[in-house]
């Protein structure tokens, strides 16, 4: 006997938007997040362009007290604890009480790497034989497990607090394992998620793979091209997304607002084998991660009816096309609606699986699908696949019901969960 | 600088480590950091950051060391100054 789990609150902090409202409005009508970052070309980087979350000093204001401010500069935690709260707020939930922690709430909160910027700053003292100035707050802002310790503080969660970290993969491997702590009785609420920092000592790395678009820095706004036979690269971004799993008696009993039910999902890695590598997956892997989602789930293939894909806008897109054909065996007219929003905000890296979750989830609320930016010249090799009607360009009246979302990462690793239209 | 005004500028130091149950109003040339006013203990490291920032001078081990309430906050910096 398992709980049956559901997502009873969300915040998010994308480069497209701050707050549920801006980001689902942003979604809908197609609005992107992708600028020109002169920091980049100061430091000449072949790609200077990127998706990062404009927080105002107002808005830093309303989610920090000025200690906590002093001195911050791990980006991921500023995106993370905004997220976390607002999803937290958004559920019905409060703080916990100053002597009591609230033991049935636990969270998860995933990064790639924190505090990039914090290190750097340290990194600097350090080499100049400065230790002695480098404040208290370094080793905080820079464990990965900085953004989870600052909103358990903050939020007062007494379950397990802890950070999940597969690289891409992050956030919706969270959520799966959110589900499963909540599923097994150990919490009635977990607050999942996951963030990543912005700036350029997170990108310069993938720069240097030469695996970003060099050609738009002019025009940002067209440079991430999922799907498409022009893709030329994903466009780095960051920010962070955050989700309130919650047992479904927990919810029933406060009467709180269901955005949709976690059917479940599925965990894997292709062990870099066959064709998957460090930087590629193992279409095999792949496949089955997604049938075992289905079969965990407790569903047909057939009752999938909306996928939100990983398709990063490189390559490799027509190859996750043909693998979720493969492993649903449904294809062309019969292939489900499928998107991707790294058009609008480029791939957030670790936070990308939980920004594009919430971003999938609001079109249960909204009865709506997301239009898939710049792709008008959907790539050859997808055509032969599914049919181009399954790619909605722009956003559009539609009522999903079974929801599949996927995340793929570097060291070959995969996650698939399925949401549901919340029916009792 | 007046004993007055020094005293005035660690206060003005000070009040952003307070926890939100403690008011500056607290604060007196007795208070102890850790124990009367609260203050995190990982939070005087800052502090003492601070104090060498707003008073140009640096403060070694036995300095911090010896810091546990205001007083000795304010004999050290003057010391330093003198």
């Amino acid at each position: 006997m398992s709980e049956r789990v559901v997502i009873t609150g969300m915040g998010v902090c994308a480069p497209n938007g701050i707050g549920l409202e801006a980001f689902g409005k942003a979604m809908d009508t197609g609005q992107s997040g992708i600028r020109f970052i002169p920091e980049l070309k100061a430091l000449e980087f072949g790609c200077q362009i990127a998706g990062e979350p404009h927080i105002s000093e107002g808005v830093l204001d309303s989610y920090f007290t000025p200690l906590q401010r002093r001195g911050l500069n791990a980006t991921g935690i500023i995106y993370g604890v905004i997220a976390g709260t607002d999803a937290w707020k958004d559920a019905g939930l409060s703080e916990a009480p100053s002597d009591t922690p609230d033991w049935d709430s636990g969270i998860l909160f995933g990064t790639g790497t924190l505090g990039v910027a914090k290190f750097h700053e340290a990194i600097h003292l350090i080499d100049n034989k400065q230790v002695r100035r480098l404040g208290s707050t370094t080793v905080i802002q820079t464990m990965a497990s900085g953004v989870s310790a600052y909103l358990g503080g903050i939020l007062g969660c007494g379950n397990q607090v802890t950070t999940n970290s597969s690289a891409c993969t992050t956030g919706t491997e969270g959520i799966l394992m959110g589900y499963e702590r909540i599923a097994s009785g150990k919490a009635k609420r977990m607050l999942t998620g996951s963030c990543s920092d912005s700036g350029p000592y997170v990108w310069a790395g993938f720069d240097a793979m030469r695996i970003l678009p060099r050609n738009y820095n002019d025009t940002p706004e067209t440079a991430s091209r999922p799907m498409s036979a022009s893709a030329a690269g994903f466009v780095p971004g960051s920010g962070a997304g955050a989700l309130v799993l919650e047992s479904l008696s927990s919810a029933r009993a406060r009467g709180a607002k269901i955005y949709s039910e976690v059917l479940g999902g599925s965990l894997n890695s292709g062990g870099q084998r066959r064709d998957g590598s460090m930087t590629a997956p193992n279409s095999e892997a792949v496949q089955r991660c997604i049938q075992q989602a289905i079969h965990n789930s407790g569903i047909q293939k057939s009752d999938i009816d909306c996928i939100n894909g990983h398709l990063t806008a490189t390559a490799k897109d027509a190859l996750e096309i043909e693998n979720w054909s493969q492993a649903l065996e449904r294809s062309g007219t019969d292939f489900p609606m499928i998107n991707s929003f790294k058009g609008h905000f480029g791939h957030c890296l670790s936070a990308a699986g939980s920004i594009e979750s919430v971003a999938a989830v609001l079109q249960f609320e909204k009865n709506r699908i997301f239009g898939t930016l710049n792709c008008e010249d959907v790539h050859p090799e997808i055509t032969k696949c599914i049919d181009t009607d399954s790619i909605p360009h722009e956003t559009r009246d539609y009522s999903p019901n079974v929801l599949a979302k996927a995340s793929f990462g570097f060291g070959d690793v995969n996650a698939c969960v399925i949401f549901k239209r919340f029916a009792d | 600088m007046t004993k007055e005004e020094r005293y005035e500028k660690l206060k003005d130091i000070i009040k952003i480590y307070l926890p939100e149950d403690v008011s500056v109003e607290a604060i007196t040339m007795e208070s102890h950091f850790i124990n009367e006013l609260n203050i995190n203990s990982a939070n005087l490291v800052d502090i003492i950051l601070d104090v060498e920032d707003e008073f140009d001078i640096q403060l070694e081990n036995e300095d911090m060391d010896r810091m546990q309430t205001v007083k000795d906050a304010l004999q050290i910096i003057e010391g330093k100054l003198d």
